[in-house]
């Protein structure tokens, strides 16, 4: 995030001292305002998953902070309560679906990165200007064929369906990143690779990939979040039915229900957001470079 | 997809060069038979393993197990696949391998695209012309409702409002917040960004709940508001306002979560094409008397001009498509559906392929431009090495 390029922060008192000495408390108070805002939403949620239900449905989550210390106004059964109630399933089904879903387009996408990179065949350029245009195409553009092939051979609400589904998804941005990247190895490399007696298929495992790892790991982790995140594809290949309903299609429906499961929700939407914002957090590192990487450079 | 396509696409500065080895331009049929032949391998035996595997899966087996079988496939399966195919390649005569293992590393990933995304955009222009049955075509009359019944023309509306204006504001704010935070210790600018951030790795859905709790409504009879805009407006005396059910404004208040979800990715980006801009230059107009307002609008906009029109045509992408907010908050009702949703609507509860498919092509032509100015980028730079 921070480059070594690092800006001097704006007072630079040996040019005009007294003149922006006082600018910093109005870049604080900007900073801390925005901050705010964006926090609050969330911790909300956060104090209202812990608090009981019938305070979640009686009073407003800010009335806590007069009762801080009462034991009584903490509890955890909202999350033992989701997580049997179908939300503990849904998350196995999330793993199920999200585990292959990355690992299977990374590495089609990995070879595929390779053969556009560094091999010469009929068609590379015109089919590689063909991925950058589906980079864009709209995810509803696919649904309606998909679902009809899927119901024709009765492969609804299966793993297998929504992984490949979720792999055809992600290959554009997939292919498209590596081979940016896989290109830009410096090509002297590769030919002395070649040189020494090395095959494609061994420079593409011993050379290109343990070089690619960064960009590698970007990509998983934005096909990571997007894949458990979404919402759309799960509803419409795997949809209600329990054996695979994922989290994000059990907490719309929970959302839906109405009054009766609003104190179900926060705990619910918790039990969701807890294993992106782990990895987002421990791998931002890696997310971070791969959104920056393309885009600034320019 | 989520945010990065189009933030990716001027890393065009790569150029590779694969050299050009005898028989990579082999046009015989025989030999354009095998490439067919290797790209189709992979995806094949991908397939039929999956699918004997979904056998085993209705046997319940345990979950866990079932995604650990996946995983070690999803992982060994195919590259050893792939290693298989190239060890076949590498068996034959030299000129032929090398014309064909590019089909073998590339054409998987092609297969795929082809059937994922090629065949329905196709199929999808196709079945826009049919009715909602698909039994027969009836030329332009679903396009023809979208721009004459209230409804779509609701979810037009919609849908213009919300491209014009979330982008700007989740730009804007980001925009301003990197530039700020820019000027705060490296420690305390890291924390804040982290803050703004945190919304990126939360579903739309997840986001949805957290401002359900934000804009929750209950007549003053009922109790205690536990909507925070509520509580504050009956604080100060007024009354409880049903925020999602008053048309027009409700639109914004849906759109207020997607510019808190979408303000972390601008703030990310221009915050480093900020760090980017030469200190000198900055410095240098500092010292000929601007001030900071100066600064920023005189040197650091314009430096960063080319990011902020990228930052800002990815969330436009990304605000277009979007679903799950609507979906989840309101479900288009009380005049908050958008064309994204609309499309969902129509062909997952109604089953209404021809009007599904009339409103996919709707949301797909508005993206061509977009989609012609990449791939020409595209195309100058691989011409230009």
């Amino acid at each position: 995030m921070t480059t070594a390029t690092e800006t001097a922060p704006a007072p630079t008192p040996t040019t005009l001292p007294g003149k922006r000495a006082p600018s910093k408390f109005p870049v604080y108070l900007g900073v801390g305002l925005i901050a705010l805002i964006w926090t609050v939403p969330s911790f909300g949620l956060f104090i209202n998953s812990f608090r009981t239900p019938q305070a979640i449905r009686g009073t407003g989550w800010w009335t806590v902070f007069d009762e801080v210390f009462d034991s009584a106004t903490w509890t955890v059964q909202n999350y033992t309560q989701v997580l049997e109630g179908g939300f503990g399933n849904a998350f196995i089904n999330s793993l199920a679906v999200t585990v292959p879903s990355v690992v299977i387009p990374l590495t089609v996408a990995a070879f595929a990165a390779y053969a556009f990179a560094w091999m010469d065949f009929p068609g590379r350029q015109v089919i590689f200007a063909t991925v950058v245009g589906l980079l864009v195409v709209p995810l509803q553009m696919a649904l309606i064929p998909i679902l009809r092939v899927y119901t024709n051979f009765e492969l609804n609400s299966t793993y297998p369906a929504i992984w490949l589904a979720h792999t055809g998804f992600g290959l554009p941005l997939a292919v498209y990143l590596l081979r940016n990247y896989m290109g830009s190895l410096p090509s002297s490399l590769i030919e002395s690779a070649k040189i020494d007696g090395a095959d494609h298929f061994k420079i593409f495992t011993r050379l290109v990939i343990p070089l690619s790892v960064p960009v590698l790991a970007s990509f998983a982790i934005f096909q990571f979040l997007w894949v458990w995140n979404d919402l759309l594809v799960a509803l419409v290949f795997l949809g209600y039915n329990p054996a695979v309903k994922v989290l994000t299609v059990e907490l719309s429906d929970l959302a839906g229900r109405g009054e009766g499961a609003l104190s179900l929700l926060p705990a619910a939407a918790g039990v969701t957001m807890i294993l992106p914002l782990v990895v987002f957090f421990s791998l931002q590192r890696f997310f971070v470079r791969g959104l920056t990487a393309g885009s600034v450079k320019g | 997809m989520s945010t990065p396509p189009v933030s990716e696409k001027q890393v065009e500065e790569v150029r590779p060069r694969p050299p050009t080895e005898p028989g990579s331009q082999d046009h015989r049929p025989q030999v354009w038979l095998l490439r067919v032949l290797s790209a189709l391998v992979v995806p094949a035996v991908l397939i039929v393993f999956f699918f004997t595997f979904e056998f085993l899966q209705r046997r319940d087996l345990n979950k866990l197990l079932q995604v650990s079988i996946a995983l070690v496939v999803g992982v060994g399966g195919i590259w050893l696949l792939y290693w298989g195919m190239d060890r076949a390649i590498s068996a034959m005569p030299d000129r032929a391998a090398t014309a064909i293992r590019p089909f073998a590393f590339a054409g998987p990933a092609m297969v795929l695209l082809a059937f994922y995304l090629v065949y329905p955009v196709v199929n999808t222009l196709i079945l826009s012309f049919q009715n909602d049955d698909g039994d027969a075509f009836v030329g332009l009359a679903n396009y023809e409702r979208i721009f004459t019944e209230t409804t779509y023309l609701v979810s037009i509306r919609n849908s213009v409002a919300w491209v014009v204006i979330v982008p700007a504001f989740a730009v804007a704010i980001g925009l301003a917040f990197a530039t700020l935070a820019d000027r705060l210790p490296r420690r305390s600018e890291a924390t804040a960004k982290s803050l703004i951030f945190l919304p990126m790795a939360i579903s739309f859905v997840g986001a949805s709940v957290v401002w359900t709790f934000i804009y929750r409504f209950r007549p003053l009879a009922f109790g205690e508001q536990i909507g925070i805009m509520n509580a504050i407006v009956v604080s100060l005396g007024g009354e409880p306002v049903d925020w999602l059910a008053t048309p027009l404004w409700n639109n914004l208040f849906l759109m207020v979560i997607l510019i808190w979800l979408q303000t972390g990715f601008a703030m990310v980006i221009l915050s480093s094409a900020i760090k980017s801009v030469p200190d000198d230059q900055l410095e240098a107009s500092r010292i000929d008397g601007a001030n900071e307002w100066q600064v920023f609008w005189k040197i650091t906009v314009p430096s960063i001009a080319s990011t902020i029109v990228v930052v800002w045509t990815t969330i436009l992408i990304t605000t277009w498509k979007v679903f799950d907010i609507v979906w989840v908050m309101t479900g288009g009702r009380e005049g908050t559906s958008v064309v994204a949703q609309q499309m969902v609507t129509e062909f997952f509860t109604f089953t209404n392929d021809g009007m599904g498919s009339a409103l996919a092509v709707l949301l797909f032509l508005a993206v061509v431009p977009i989609l012609i100015v990449n791939v020409r980028r595209f195309r100058e730079q691989e011409a230009t090495r």
